[in-house]
């Protein structure tokens, strides 16, 4: 893989969030949201990040635009080292990299016209001038499958799927080459999800975009992504190209969340074998030690409750960390 | 099997300040005797309403029953004067709903939570209930359930209330247990235990269930029969093996074929059903999914098609014969 292949590489990412107790607000621990993740994001490519709800996933994409600066670790972007930079230098590197939220009821600020909401960034970045602006926020409302006409209208006016719409239209606004898009499909009803997940691949195409693509929806990131990396208690589990991480899971713990995803189809579930895991995800205040999943894995031997798994390369393209997968 | 649930023509409104909406336009269906029933759907699409309804649990005002049946065990519940349906929800038809956390009392103690039902309608003691509690929280897999009796709900996880829910659900042994988008809420590893313990616990006491989801994957390995329903309607029902190899309305066509598979077996392109879900405030005239169906001709504009039988337990509320018009053809007619 040549080095300009790379758009952003993450080079042992951490983010852990104190928490303080007591009058003189002492820090009596952390929450371990992002514990040393390591991966690149390909130019062009859609890079899917899964896991269960408070897996970091969410706090991985907020730190890589660095909405939350690392407590550790790297981020480049371009060849850009972000965790070096300041503020002012990072805020101009936002017209390069955005970000679409989960729920498009609470990211839309409802006292804003669809044409505010939009028009806002091309304002404080590129300083347009009010007809320039018009223009570009009708262009921007069309690429999404808006009626432009619609750029007097608040965010109450629109359904679900529409608002997210309006997230995506201002993500585009400046121009971006990449976008963290952090669950953005899971607020919305079955049937409007398949039109915003249509839509954001017909935008890589036309714009050649790269995705980070945050989501608990396995199946979905099946559809989407060229490549899938599953993350547990703020570690990376597993990584590899999108049919290998799906037809041949080496971690136990990606074996089971993929068992557990129910197929809309009797016939093959009736025949499915599922590894149902027991227990819940232990806090990230106090993860277990040696192998995160240890307490759950059904596989798990005395190793693995001791020494922390090497995330390793164990075929060209494929990362795993678990000590009982051979290289 | 004998049927053990009727409910005929049942209509809900709901009077709100916008409006009047909409929220079933006269469903019936029926349950048979240790059966299990999937009822799926987008929200609004009157789903929960349906069966909070024939539960006599939507709240009046601004809700109303308007008209309907629902024959349980001989009975109509929907005429049952309320010491009578108090009985019926405590001890016959158990519920569990999506999020645990605002049904379960906070300040009450779980173990205190599940007997409340069994001292109320089965005129247990004190101490049977406490033991039928300690069985009944090991028969949910909830460990050292002696222990826990005094825990109160913020003290288990989501999966683990989930698992009260169900322990209190069941604890007078109901005919029915109707289960309102259980696992929604939890993360997919939890879903699959929810969903086995309550395969196991079916299969164990032999009850009848009605399960509520937008899942369609769930369904496919839980139920016997489902019923898709659409802005009040049912749009098509019949058993799962038929639904998922034949669908034949339309919406459940567009909705099996908007869903991506973890078996990659789906379309390079997913099906997406253009425009949004209806609005319930206007009552539709004419079949309320044409503004977005693929298929539509003239008469669906006119009428609202009524439910008909297609084969063998399946039907659907369509004018189209899906199975008859050819792809060119849907083109021509959509433009």
């Amino acid at each position: 893989m040549s080095e300009n292949n790379i758009l952003l590489h993450v080079d042992g990412l951490k983010k852990h969030f104190p928490i303080m107790r007591g009058l003189i607000r002492r820090q009596v621990g952390a929450v371990k949201a992002v514990d040393g993740i390591t991966f690149d994001v390909r130019r062009g490519e859609t890079f899917g990040l899964v896991g269960e709800s408070g897996c970091g996933k969410s706090t991985t994409g907020r730190v890589i635009l660095q909405l939350y600066r690392p407590t550790d670790g790297k981020v480049t972007f371009d060849s850009m080292e972000l965790t070096m930079m300041r503020s002012e230098e990072i805020r101009r590197l936002r017209t390069r990299m955005q970000m679409i939220f989960q729920d498009p009821y609470a990211s839309l600020n409802p006292r804003m016209t669809v044409g505010q909401l939009i028009g806002e960034p091309l304002v404080i970045h590129l300083q347009m001038s009010r007809h320039e602006q018009t223009e570009r926020v009708h262009q921007l409302l069309e690429l999404v499958g808006l009626n432009p006409k619609f750029n007097q209208r608040y965010p109450h006016e629109f359904s679900g799927g529409q608002r997210q719409r309006i997230g995506v239209a201002r993500a585009l606004a400046l121009n971006p080459e990449f976008i963290v898009c952090d669950e953005p499909i899971s607020a919305l009803d079955v049937s409007v999800q398949a039109q915003v997940v249509n839509l954001l691949e017909d935008l890589q195409e036309k714009l050649e975009l790269t995705y980070l693509f945050i989501a608990h929806d396995l199946s979905m990131v099946r559809h989407i992504a060229t490549r899938v990396a599953v993350m547990y208690l703020g570690k990376l589990m597993e990584l590899a190209p999108r049919e290998e991480l799906y037809e041949d899971p080496l971690h136990p713990y990606t074996q089971a969340l993929l068992s557990a995803v129910p197929v809309p189809d009797p016939v093959v579930e009736a025949e499915r074998r599922r590894t149902i895991l027991e227990g819940d995800v232990p806090s990230p205040a106090a993860p277990p030690s040696g192998c995160v999943f240890h307490t759950r894995c059904p596989l798990a031997v005395d190793i693995c409750r001791d020494v922390v798994p090497e995330y390793r390369q164990v075929r060209p393209g494929h990362f795993v960390a678990c000590h009982l997968v051979e290289a | 099997m004998p049927r053990i649930l009727e409910v005929r023509d049942l209509v809900t409104r709901f009077y709100t300040p916008e409006g009047v909406v909409h929220a079933v336009n006269g469903v019936s269906f029926h349950l048979d005797e240790g059966e299990t029933l999937g009822i799926v759907g987008e929200s609004g699409c009157g789903k929960s309403v349906s069966v909070l309804s024939i539960l006599r649990l939507i709240p009046e005002p601004p809700g109303r029953i308007e008209r309907g049946e629902a024959n349980f065990m001989g009975r109509d519940l929907l005429s049952l004067p309320k010491e009578e349906m108090r009985f019926v929800r405590g001890a016959q038809i158990g519920m569990i709903f999506q999020d645990p956390m605002t049904s379960l009392n906070p300040v009450m103690t779980i173990g205190k939570q599940i007997a409340e039902p069994m001292l109320e309608h089965l005129g247990m003691t004190e101490s049977q209930a406490k033991d039928r509690v300690v069985e009944l929280l090991g028969m949910v897999g909830i460990p050292h359930a002696k222990e826990r009796l005094d825990d109160f709900p913020h003290q288990f996880s989501g999966g683990m209330r989930q698992r009260v829910m169900i322990a209190m659900a069941l604890s007078c042994s109901p005919k029915i247990l109707i289960a309102d988008e259980p696992t929604t809420a939890l993360d997919v590893t939890i879903q699959a235990q929810i969903l086995d313990l309550v395969k196991e616990l079916r299969d164990k006491l032999g009850m009848a269930v009605i399960w509520i989801t937008h899942d369609l994957g769930i369904i496919a390995g839980l139920a016997e029969r489902v019923m898709v329903m659409y802005a009040g309607y049912v749009a098509e029902r019949a058993s799962v093996r038929d639904l998922y190899a034949y669908p034949q309305h339309p919406y459940t066509i567009g909705l099996l074929g908007s869903l991506p598979r973890i078996d990659g077996r789906h379309a390079r392109r997913l099906v997406s059903i253009e425009g949004r879900p209806p609005d319930l405030l206007q009552e539709p005239e004419c079949c309320p999914f044409a503004p977005r169906c693929p298929y539509v001709i003239d008469i669906c504009w006119d009428e609202n098609p009524k439910l008909r039988g297609t084969g063998h337990q399946h039907e659907i509320s369509c004018w189209v014969n899906v199975k008859e018009v050819t792809p060119e053809k849907v083109t021509a007619v959509h433009e």
